[in-house]
């Protein structure tokens, strides 16, 4: 492989960066990866050597190889009885911070009124819910600390049906591996089934008391508390269980897919 | 005549001074940190602790413009990638160090004993650059500070695992005093340990013979045993 600034420089001038960021195809996506890949080396090598390498995917794929290493080692660091430690409610920000990858004015805003949560693979009651259904199931509170992976953290109060219950009322296979989430904004995560069936991992309505302010992710939010900020994915559309490695927005991106606290 | 000829064999004959197993952790250590420190500054930028921010071009993980550009990612996946591997080299290469230094006797003949009357006395003499430098024996001011940054790097790793699994090592990061204590102290830890590396690569480049003796192990038996 030979470098790849002048692809990259193409793009910057033309400012298509933001429409790749955007383009949901295949191609997209190996463009996107290609692109990642190639970038993360290039620059790491040039960085170590101080001068230009011509065969780079090389430590692109070491690191790759370690990260899935590494999510191994997180999930038999994992304690699925272990609860995160909880505080006083007082302590709960209300004001909570905004967080994704876009900014304030690309909110999704989604109609309650017409909203369906969507339900797929390894499930055994795949009709879609209501919200008002959603609001029946029984709900439970936590004030726990969302630790970003940025470095910065907050503490919050979320109200919702655990996760637990809702995958049972669904009829999911529990010995699948993965749970994954499609999401309004395009973003999509995906969770092992031992930290879905987290006592604390909770599908979430409210934040502070309230019903989720659009910035929050109306209506529909998975907090766990377990793994950290990007794990919660907000504006929640669809849910699918599946044996199938899912990935994730960011975890397509380099991010670790298992992302333990 | 006799004399003339062991004075001879004494000063071209080479002793060893740094053991292999401490030249080849020194190395392979001196590169998990420089992995270490540069990722963790740029890790570091995505939510600064302090009112900086470290340049972009000291730090690790990968092209940041492209990652800014076609990701909306200002670098961080990549800072984190080299962060969580290089962790691995920093563990068990340092883990190596201390049976080696803990079993052979090394700690204790290179860094015991040191006591508070001479590392003033050899603080002094460092200052008035009065301070005789023997390849292989450190003096009290060099017991101190690799003491020091030993332990520094003990509290890295500590503290790294705190902020790393808050929740599932949550008694350690309590013992910090929470995520965001344990996050300045993870920092601080870093800025103690560039101010060890400053301090040791300027002390080489004013004592160039501690550079190869480093390398080869050994150095002339006059160098490394001269009585003053």
């Amino acid at each position: 492989m030979r470098e790849t600034p002048s692809t990259v420089m193409a793009l910057r001038d033309t400012g298509q960066s933001k429409e790749i960021l955007r383009t949901s195809g295949i191609v997209g996506q190996i463009e996107r990866r290609l692109f990642l890949k190639q970038g993360l080396s290039l620059g790491a090598l040039t960085l170590l050597t101080g001068c230009d390498v011509t065969d780079t995917s090389a430590v692109q794929s070491a690191l790759n190889d370690i990260s899935r290493w590494n999510d191994r080692i997180q999930a038999l660091i994992f304690n699925p009885r272990r609860l995160m430690p909880t505080y006083p409610e007082s302590q709960a920000v209300k004001d909570f911070r905004y967080n994704a990858y876009f900014g304030q004015s690309q909110i999704p805003k989604i109609d309650g009124a017409n909203y369906k949560l969507n339900l797929s693979g390894l499930v055994g009651r795949r009709t879609p819910w209501t919200l008002p259904e959603l609001y029946q199931l029984p709900q439970v509170s936590q004030v726990t600390r969302h630790v970003c992976v940025e470095g910065w953290s907050m503490i919050g109060k979320w109200t919702g049906v655990p996760f637990r219950t809702f995958l049972q009322r669904i009829c999911a296979d529990l010995t699948a591996k993965y749970v994954g989430f499609e999401c309004a904004d395009g973003y999509y995560s995906s969770i092992d089934m031992a930290s879905a069936l987290h006592p604390q991992t909770v599908l979430t309505f409210k934040i502070s008391d309230e019903i989720l302010a659009p910035r929050y992710g109306y209506p529909l939010k998975l907090r766990i508390p377990t793994k950290l900020g990007f794990k919660n994915p907000k504006w929640i559309t669809a849910i699918f269980v599946t044996n199938r490695f899912p990935g994730g927005f960011w975890e397509d991106r380099g991010y670790s897919w298992f992302a333990g606290v | 005549m006799t004399d003339v000829v062991a004075e001879q064999l004494h000063r071209v004959s080479k002793v060893m001074v740094h053991p292999l197993t401490v030249r080849v952790t020194h190395w392979l250590n001196a590169l998990a940190m420089f992995i270490m420190i540069m990722s963790g500054w740029r890790i570091y930028n995505s939510e600064p602790i302090f009112p900086f921010y470290f340049p972009v071009e000291l730090t690790l993980g990968g092209s940041y413009d492209g990652s800014v550009d076609i990701h909306n990612e200002d670098g961080l996946a990549g800072a984190l990638q080299w962060h969580f591997a290089g962790m691995w080299l920093l563990a068990i290469n340092g883990i190596v160090y201390l049976a080696y230094g803990i079993f052979s006797g090394h700690f204790r003949r290179a860094f015991f004993p040191v006591g508070p009357a001479a590392v003033l006395r050899d603080t002094i003499a460092a200052l008035r650059f009065r301070l005789p430098h023997r390849l292989g024996v450190y003096n009290a001011v060099q017991k101190t500070l690799y003491l020091g940054v030993l332990a520094a790097g003990m509290i890295m790793v500590l503290s790294g695992l705190a902020i790393w699994k808050p929740g599932q090592f949550q008694e350690l990061t309590w013992l910090f005093g929470g995520f965001d204590v344990a996050r300045v102290i993870h920092f601080l830890g870093m800025a103690a340990i560039v101010a060890f590396v400053v301090v040791h690569i300027a002390l080489v480049i004013i004592v160039p013979k501690t550079l190869p003796a480093m390398i080869t192990g050994r150095a002339s038996a006059h160098e490394a045993h001269r009585e003053d």
